[in-house]
């Protein structure tokens, strides 16, 4: 079977993608002038807990791998050393563990704390990437079927200036103009302090947050989206099979929607998963923006406190999500497409 | 898209740029932006690097005659500052996409024209780096090493290359099978000669093109990092400034001058380079853009029968 | 063969002219005044180097020709209806149903994604829409069946065919809803000469059994020998021959339909490519001045170089009843036969008389 060999062969890329990751991970932090491990230990806001937990979960006396003692400054180390007893093994136990640290402004495990964050960056980002790409697929399939009029030429400069916004200030100026003038919330998830008296109204204050978040997220995306849709379909629609399906007298309706968008789908997967790391870059800008307590919030705020566990924690996290959201289109193009799917 | 580029002689090429409203209109858009930045000393009213007597009444204070664009948090000249923050834009721009460049140029060449083993490992690599999201990345460089403007400048440039990297193999493997290479190869002429006269020339246009929208990348990130508050704080930016003004209470204060200006420069300079480098590319790889959905009202030009093409 | 019992042919065509604009250049004159007429069940050979116009002719008659073309001359009267003259939706209900094209190059005209027996199933669908979807699937079987496919491939994608198959089944979407007209575009290029012969040998056996009139759009003067009744050679988008097939092969009367035959001394070995005519055809945008042969006849002559030659009647027999240029088929009253008149259009033709 071609397919599950595809498959296998996907799973074994992204796992070492992963390992890659991981180990990119353990060396910026190493290597790097900063050296947060042991630069963290003289952070005055330490408690004495959290200093023994760094160092035991750094195993910061012993040598980083077999034949170095330390990357920064490079120092040679021995080379009879049980492998699993260096600071990369204990980094790898650790994560596989799930154990990410203490972070350094909570004093609260980083693991922890992040398993509430994943969910409420997966709702905002989820949201926005639905409409991003049902909008901009729209936009995109009016432009390439009225290629050279001037609607498509309108699409194309939107798209060009949406894409040329800063998320992060879109996300200002949306804030500005909505708390000011809709009387929206300012940032958040739900509003503090509110008891909810059922479901339903913190539903509804849920939704009052999202909007504006939702909406950059939209606008910045969509125009993305568009320009990818606008030439993947006319290269479709250049395919002799349109021809042929032109001349057996289908309308022109019917043929966009049996015959171009099923080949444009396509490569749009395979774009959609290329754009993810777009994704999550948009991700940190508008959680900072708006206060969202994901993910991407996080990593502001441990730039802003020099929280290192945290935008370690972070960062592997959203690589992972990256990786993993990048497996699934591989497999949904397999799926997808019947000269793979078939053999 | 990028499949051949056609190597256009300069006044055929000039020729048909003209021709391109939207290559011109970026073209002028940075005309005017790099104007400023070069004479900035000379256009901005106050020297943002002057210290400034605070009183209650000149911070966040509105535009007035004397600051066009009003004042910051720390009593500043928005105006001046706005001026002044084109200069780190552009540098970070143009030299962060330089090294990008120069690296996926060199990978993407080199694992082209060589292929095997090379050209497996080279992608390889290259597709990993592809997957591990570009601004977490170097928010957690910057964030260790010290956030100097030449750090930001290498951080950038170190890790935007691979998109690059990939259109330029692809390109190189199209231009590897042509004619002229292969005949070249016969006659054992040197891979670095082939390389050199064969294959840059015609991959030239393809490095232009992106590298004008690896620009604009760089200059979002750029922004984006002195947003997050890793900016060099011994230059004034565009992103830095907004940095200060969302964290010091511009929004409470209602101060939209602050916020609007300086977001307006990333986007007025971000889509100069995108308009440029979507015109480029339309010049120098011109696409038909009809197909066989395109309303062809007039295939049937006969004055006999008009109600065909009403 | 049909008598002709009726006097309006199935598909009369008459002083078709076809340009390509393109911006900043002079319009290229890909068809000129290319008249012709298709009785119910007849086969024509349509027959030229590359380039010449044959499959933008072949477009034009079903209003399909790429925003380039246009239609600038003529008329097309389909069962005397005229084809030029319909809104585009009565023009769509027409393709197909009426006039189908199996196109140049199977593998590109069926869709990847799509199973070729919903590929084959939508047509019947969007031209008997009252069919319910099991009559369409055991219409699909039989049409598969009738190419030689097991009816049970119809839920396979193109991929899963061989190239042979591909054809067939481009054959078996053409017949889908019965049309009186099918346009064969080359239909065997890129396919192996076993399989070549297999399916000319299904499309003849078709066209026998339904009575389909088809237009053979190929390179290949062998084919048109085997399978076709009468033969429309093209030169430079022009007609340069037009004639019954016995007639072209036994006395053709222009320069380069005599040079074709020389190429193919054996009609036995019809692969052979149609290059060995010194020199290249013109291209239609910029056309020889007089005769477009002119550059590369043998028989060149000073008026050659300056004088376009008109379509002209070869034989005086049957030219009686036709002045010039329409090339319809003389439906003679005195025979009772249908054989086209024998025109040519080169000086020489006129000199003779
Ligand atoms: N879209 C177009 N725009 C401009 N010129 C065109 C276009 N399509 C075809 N032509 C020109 O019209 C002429 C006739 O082309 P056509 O495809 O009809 O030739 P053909 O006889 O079918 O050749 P072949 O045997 O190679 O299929 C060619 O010279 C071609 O260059
Ligand atoms: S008109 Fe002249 S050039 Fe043309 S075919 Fe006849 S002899 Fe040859
Ligand atoms: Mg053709």
């Amino acid at each position: 079977m071609k397919s599950l060999r595809l498959i296998a062969s996907r799973l074994v890329w992204a796992i070492f993608t992963i390992l890659f990751v991981m180990t990119l991970n353990f060396v910026i932090f190493r290597v790097l002038p900063g050296d947060p491990a042991r630069g963290g230990l003289r952070d005055p806001r330490l408690t004495r807990e959290a200093i023994e937990a760094i160092r035991v979960r750094f195993g910061l006396e012993k040598p980083v791998i077999n034949c170095v003692q330390s990357l920064n400054p490079w120092e040679p180390g021995p080379c009879a050393v049980n492998p699993f007893d260096t600071q990369f093994f204990i980094y790898l136990r650790n994560l596989a563990q799930g154990e990410l640290g203490i972070s350094y402004h909570t004093n609260r495990p980083v693991a922890e704390m992040m398993s509430q964050m994943i969910w409420n960056t997966i709702l905002l980002i989820g949201l926005g990437q639905i409409l991003a790409i049902i909008l901009g697929m729209g936009l995109g399939i009016l432009a390439a079927w009225k290629a050279r009029t001037r609607l498509d030429f309108g699409a194309l400069l939107f798209s060009l200036l949406a894409w040329s916004l800063p998320t992060f200030w879109l996300g200002i100026i949306l804030l500005f103009w909505g708390s000011n003038q809709l009387g929206l919330p300012i940032g958040g998830r739900l509003t503090p302090g509110v008891d909810f008296p059922n479901t339903a109204a913190m539903l509804k204050d849920l939704g009052r947050h999202l909007v504006l978040p939702t909406l950059t997220y939209t606008i910045v995306f969509l125009g993305e989206y568009m320009l990818i849709m606008r030439s993947t379909l006319i290269d479709v629609l250049s395919e002799d099979f349109i021809l042929t399906a032109k001349a057996k007298g289908l309308h022109t309706f019917q043929i966009l929607k049996d015959h171009a968008l099923r080949n444009a789908m396509l490569p749009m997967v395979t774009l959609i998963a290329i754009n993810l790391g777009f994704t999550v870059a948009g991700a940190i800008q508008i959680e900072s923006v708006f206060s969202w307590p994901g993910l991407g919030g996080a990593v502001f705020d441990a730039v802003g406190q020099r929280d290192y566990p945290m935008l370690q924690g972070a960062f592997l996290l959203l690589a992972v999500t990256v990786i993993l959201a990048n497996l699934a289109a591989d497999l949904v193009y397999s799926w997808l497409d019947p000269r793979v799917r078939t053999d | 898209m990028t499949d051949q580029p056609l190597l256009l002689s300069g006044a055929a090429f000039w020729k048909s740029f003209r021709r391109n409203r939207i290559a011109l209109a970026g073209l002028i858009m940075l005309a005017l932006a790099l104007f400023a930045a070069v004479f900035a000393p000379v256009i901005a009213p106050y020297d943002p690097a002057a210290s400034v007597e605070i009183t209650i009444d000149s911070i966040y204070a509105r535009p007035s005659a004397a600051h066009l664009l009003g004042t910051d948090d720390a009593g500043k000249d928005v105006l001046s500052n706005f001026i002044y923050g084109s200069r780190v834009s552009l540098t970070v721009g143009i030299f962060a996409s330089f090294i990008s460049i120069v690296i996926g140029g060199t990978l993407g060449i080199v694992a082209g024209y060589l292929g095997g083993r090379t050209e497996r490992v080279i992608m390889r690599f290259t597709d990993i780096m592809l997957v591990i999201p570009d601004l977490p990345l170097t928010v957690v460089i910057v964030a260790i090493t010290k956030p100097r403007l030449l750090n930001i400048i290498l951080v950038i440039g170190l890790i935007g290359w691979t998109t690059t990297a990939r259109l330029v193999r692809a390109q190189t493997l199209s231009i590897k099978e042509r004619k002229f290479v292969l005949r070249a190869r016969s006659i054992g002429a040197g891979h670095f000669h082939i390389l050199r006269r064969h294959i840059f020339p015609l991959v030239l246009p393809l490095l232009v093109v992106n590298s004008v929208l690896i620009i604009s990348l760089a200059i979002l990130n750029e922004s984006t990092l002195s947003f997050l508050g890793l900016s060099d704080p011994t230059v004034v930016s565009w992103g830095q400034m907004l940095n200060y003004a969302f964290e010091r209470g511009a929004m409470s204060s209602r101060a939209w001058w602050v916020l609007v200006t300086p977001g307006f420069g990333i986007v007025w300079l971000v889509l100069g380079f995108t308009l440029l480098g979507h015109g480029l590319e339309q010049v120098l790889n011109p696409r038909t853009e009809w197909h066989h959905l395109t309303d062809h009202p007039l295939m049937v030009s006969l004055p006999a029968f008009p109600e065909t093409h009403p | 063969m049909t008598t002709p019992t009726t006097s309006a042919p199935l598909l009369a065509v008459r002083d078709l002219s076809i340009d390509f604009i393109t911006p900043d250049r002079p319009p290229a004159h890909a068809v000129s005044r290319v008249s012709f007429t298709l009785q119910p069940g007849e086969a024509m050979g349509l027959v030229g180097e590359s380039g010449c116009g044959k499959t933008t002719l072949s477009l034009a008659l079903l209003r399909l020709l790429p925003p380039q073309g246009r239609i600038v001359n003529g008329s097309v009267q389909f069962n005397g209806r005229e084809l030029l003259a319909l809104a585009e939706p009565e023009m769509a209900d027409i393709r197909w149903r009426h006039m189908a094209m199996i196109f140049q190059g199977a593998m590109n005209a069926l869709n990847p994604v799509v199973t070729v027996g919903s590929q084959i199933g939508e047509a019947i669908h969007r031209h008997y829409p009252f069919m319910s979807p099991p009559e369409v699937a055991a219409r699909v079987a039989e049409l598969l069946d009738m190419v030689g496919i097991l009816g049970a491939r119809a839920d396979q994608y193109p991929h899963q065919y061989s190239g042979g198959m591909r054809q067939r089944a481009m054959i078996a979407m053409a017949l889908a809803c019965s049309p009186e007209i099918v346009i064969a575009d080359e239909p065997t290029t890129a396919l192996d000469v076993m399989i070549q012969a297999q399916i000319l040998d299904l499309l003849d056996n078709l066209r026998r059994h339904l009575g389909l009139a088809v237009i053979f759009v190929t390179h290949d003067l062998g084919v048109v020998a085997e399978l076709c009744d009468k033969v429309l050679v093209m030169y430079g988008g022009v007609t340069a021959e037009y004639a019954d097939v016995d007639t072209i092969y036994n006395s053709p009367r222009h320069p380069y339909t005599q040079e074709l035959l020389k190429a193919f001394p054996d009609l036995s070995k019809p692969q052979a490519a149609l290059n060995s005519i010194p020199g290249y055809p013109p291209r239609p945008d910029a056309l020889p001045t007089g005769c477009r042969f002119h550059p590369r006849c043998p028989l060149v002559f000073d008026r050659c170089r300056t004088d376009q030659p008109a379509l002209l009647s070869v034989s005086p027999v049957w030219s009686s009843q036709q002045s010039s240029g329409y090339a319809g088929t003389a439906n003679s009253k005195r025979s009772g036969e249908v054989r086209p008149t024998h025109l040519a259009s080169c000086h020489l033709v006129e000199n003779d008389k």
